[in-house]
């Protein structure tokens, strides 16, 4: 008989919580309420635990030793990258490739497929509300291939004006990198619909994925990008760790990105022959703990599963969205049909630093500022916002919580 | 007499030693920041801009007959301009040699140190790191 599997992600919110021990805190005399997730989610202890065992059991250098503990460490990473191809679908283990986060992901994929690819006038489509990350590491290499970058432009409600796209994909289009959901304003975009046209002008698509890996599910099969990329700590997993994927066939081609131990199979003064994928994506020792980490955070994403963790984010989104309309005075940025729970907004004649530190005075944790999409804000004629991103563990009470502070931080300031 | 920088923290902790919590130090500060016209609009320019992350500010520097520097400021955060106030209000008037060695020991003392963190991003670090370099220039220049 198979033993009943842990419960490490329960259906309850306030057993939920118990699994998060740092919302357990005060924060300036009042309890925690942290509104940040989408800079960053807190870690369930089962995340927590699996870098404590792996220090405590099994800590080896992995692929390199013929040893016991060597192999231990070797299997976990493995078995990690098996989890993530699975999370997402993709169709082999050596089309995920372990990075430290979406940054490093994208700038990956520019550094070795742009570089080696883009010609001087090819076209690089980004959009209005792209994350500074996928953003300079693309002007790095237009201005290195003279390639020229070209952008997606956005309706009032926070959404890609879909309809400029048939003028701005053409036959000079080879890149197209996009978010699939906005750190920013929390649009889900409609990416398939951009994949396909780009694959018809016979681009290639990376999709920014940081901001939807924790809320949506994603299947890179379906959606047919080339690139898929995110961050383990933005779904409960450890920071230092990402994943790009690629196609297979992309990936093969592509040239190595960094050099070093792990990355080659021969080397040899006069000649040095690259490892197979994924490794050779891979140079020097990994983030052996926080892969193993990442691979323990989808099993706690999936555990919860999509359509549980759904119906609550849908609840406090509806909830924020509700509460802050109202609130006289208040603007939310980003009014799509489809959102992640956030939501971004400003108090009239506040600037959103003040509102940030009156909140912060009486434990509530939000974002304020640019959030690194100044093109978004200047397209909005703005110079930011304050964000509160919603996770799994918020509940319905802490919104009401969050209103009353709103209201005395807005009194204040008036 | 007049008082000297020294005094003029002393003075200022002992304004917010009334206060008995969060709440009306800040009613306190925001008073401050709505109070003050700050800044001359003409040198509310990129020349006079500090950047901090989050809040701008603007600096200004002036020396008078007598030796001393005449600082004015403004912030597009209320919260800043408030502290700024405080700041201004400590090392304006000041001699240049006095604004230079000056420790700003008030600001921790009336619990508001957290404002002079870099992560906070707003511009008083900045600021009155600037207002000693200005210090620093024209306590140089013949009186
Ligand atoms: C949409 C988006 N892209 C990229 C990033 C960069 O992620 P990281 O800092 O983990 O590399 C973020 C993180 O804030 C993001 O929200």
């Amino acid at each position: 008989m198979e033993a009943e599997p842990m419960i490490i992600a329960p259906h309850n919110i306030e057993q939920l919580r118990e699994e998060f021990p740092l919302l357990h805190q005060k924060v300036n005399g009042s309890p925690l309420i942290y509104l940040d997730n989408a800079a960053t989610t807190q870690k369930p202890l089962y995340v927590i635990e699996s870098i404590t065992n792996y220090y405590t059991g099994y800590n080896a250098n992995i692929h390199r030793g013929v040893h016991h503990l060597a192999n231990l460490a070797t299997d976990a990473f493995e078995k990690a990258r098996n989890k993530v191809k699975r999370f997402i679908s993709a169709s082999t283990d050596s089309e995920i490739i372990f990075t430290s986060g979406t940054t490093d992901a994208i700038n990956l994929v520019a550094q070795t497929f742009g570089k080696s690819t883009l010609q001087k006038g090819d076209e690089i489509l980004l959009s209005v509300m792209e994350h500074h990350s996928n953003i300079v590491p693309w002007q790095m290499v237009a201005e290195s291939t003279g390639a020229k970058i070209r952008v997606i432009p956005i309706t009032s409600s926070g959404e890609w004006d879909l309809s400029a796209l048939d003028t701005l994909i053409g036959e000079r289009t080879r890149i197209v990198a996009v978010n699939h959901v906005s750190n920013a304003l929390g649009t889900i975009n409609p990416v398939k619909i951009l994949i396909d046209k780009a694959h018809i002008a016979g681009a290639k698509v990376l999709i920014d994925g940081a901001q939807a890996i924790a809320h949506i599910p994603v299947h890179v099969g379906y959606l047919d990008c080339d690139f898929y990329c995110f961050s383990g700590h933005k779904m409960y997993g450890p920071t230092g760790t990402g994943v790009l994927y690629g196609k297979k066939e992309l990936l093969e081609m592509m040239p190595p990105y960094r050099g070093g131990g792990e990355m080659i199979e021969t080397v040899s003064f006069e000649n040095t022959t690259f490892n197979r994928l994924p490794h050779k994506f891979e140079a020097g020792t990994p983030n052996i703990e926080g892969v193993i980490a990442l691979g323990a955070a989808i099993e706690f994403i999936e555990q919860l599963g999509w359509e549980w963790m759904n119906e609550q984010e849908e609840l406090l989104l509806q909830a924020a969205t509700e509460m802050l309309h109202s609130i006289e005075g208040v603007k939310i940025y980003g009014t799509s049909k489809h959102k992640v729970p956030v939501v971004s907004f400003l108090a009239e004649g506040i600037h959103p630093y003040d509102l940030g530190t009156l909140l912060d005075k009486q434990g509530i944790a939000v974002r304020t500022g640019h959030h690194c999409t100044q093109p978004l804000w200047d397209w909005y004629k703005i110079s930011g916002t304050l964000r509160a991103s919603f996770s799994v563990y918020n509940n319905l009470e802490e919104i009401g919580i969050f209103k009353q502070a709103l209201l005395k931080a807005i009194s204040l300031l008036k | 007499m007049k008082m000297g920088i020294e005094e003029k923290q002393q003075e200022v902790i002992d304004e917010f030693g009334v206060f008995s919590d969060w709440m009306q130090k800040y009613e306190y500060i925001i008073e401050l920041g709505k109070e003050l016209p700050l800044i001359d609009e003409k040198y509310k320019t990129d020349d006079h801009l500090i950047r901090g992350c989050q809040s701008r500010v603007w600096l200004n520097a002036a020396m008078d007959e007598s030796g001393v520097i005449l600082f004015t400021a403004d912030s597009d955060a209320i919260i800043t301009k408030g502290l700024i106030a405080l700041v201004i209000r400590v090392l304006s008037g000041e001699k240049p040699t006095d604004i230079v060695g000056a420790d700003l020991h008030f600001v921790k003392d009336i619990g508001l140190q957290e404002h002079l963190s870099p992560t906070r991003s707003n511009g008083l670090a900045s600021m009155i790191k600037q207002m000693k370099i200005y210090a620093l220039a024209m306590g140089r220049l013949p009186a």
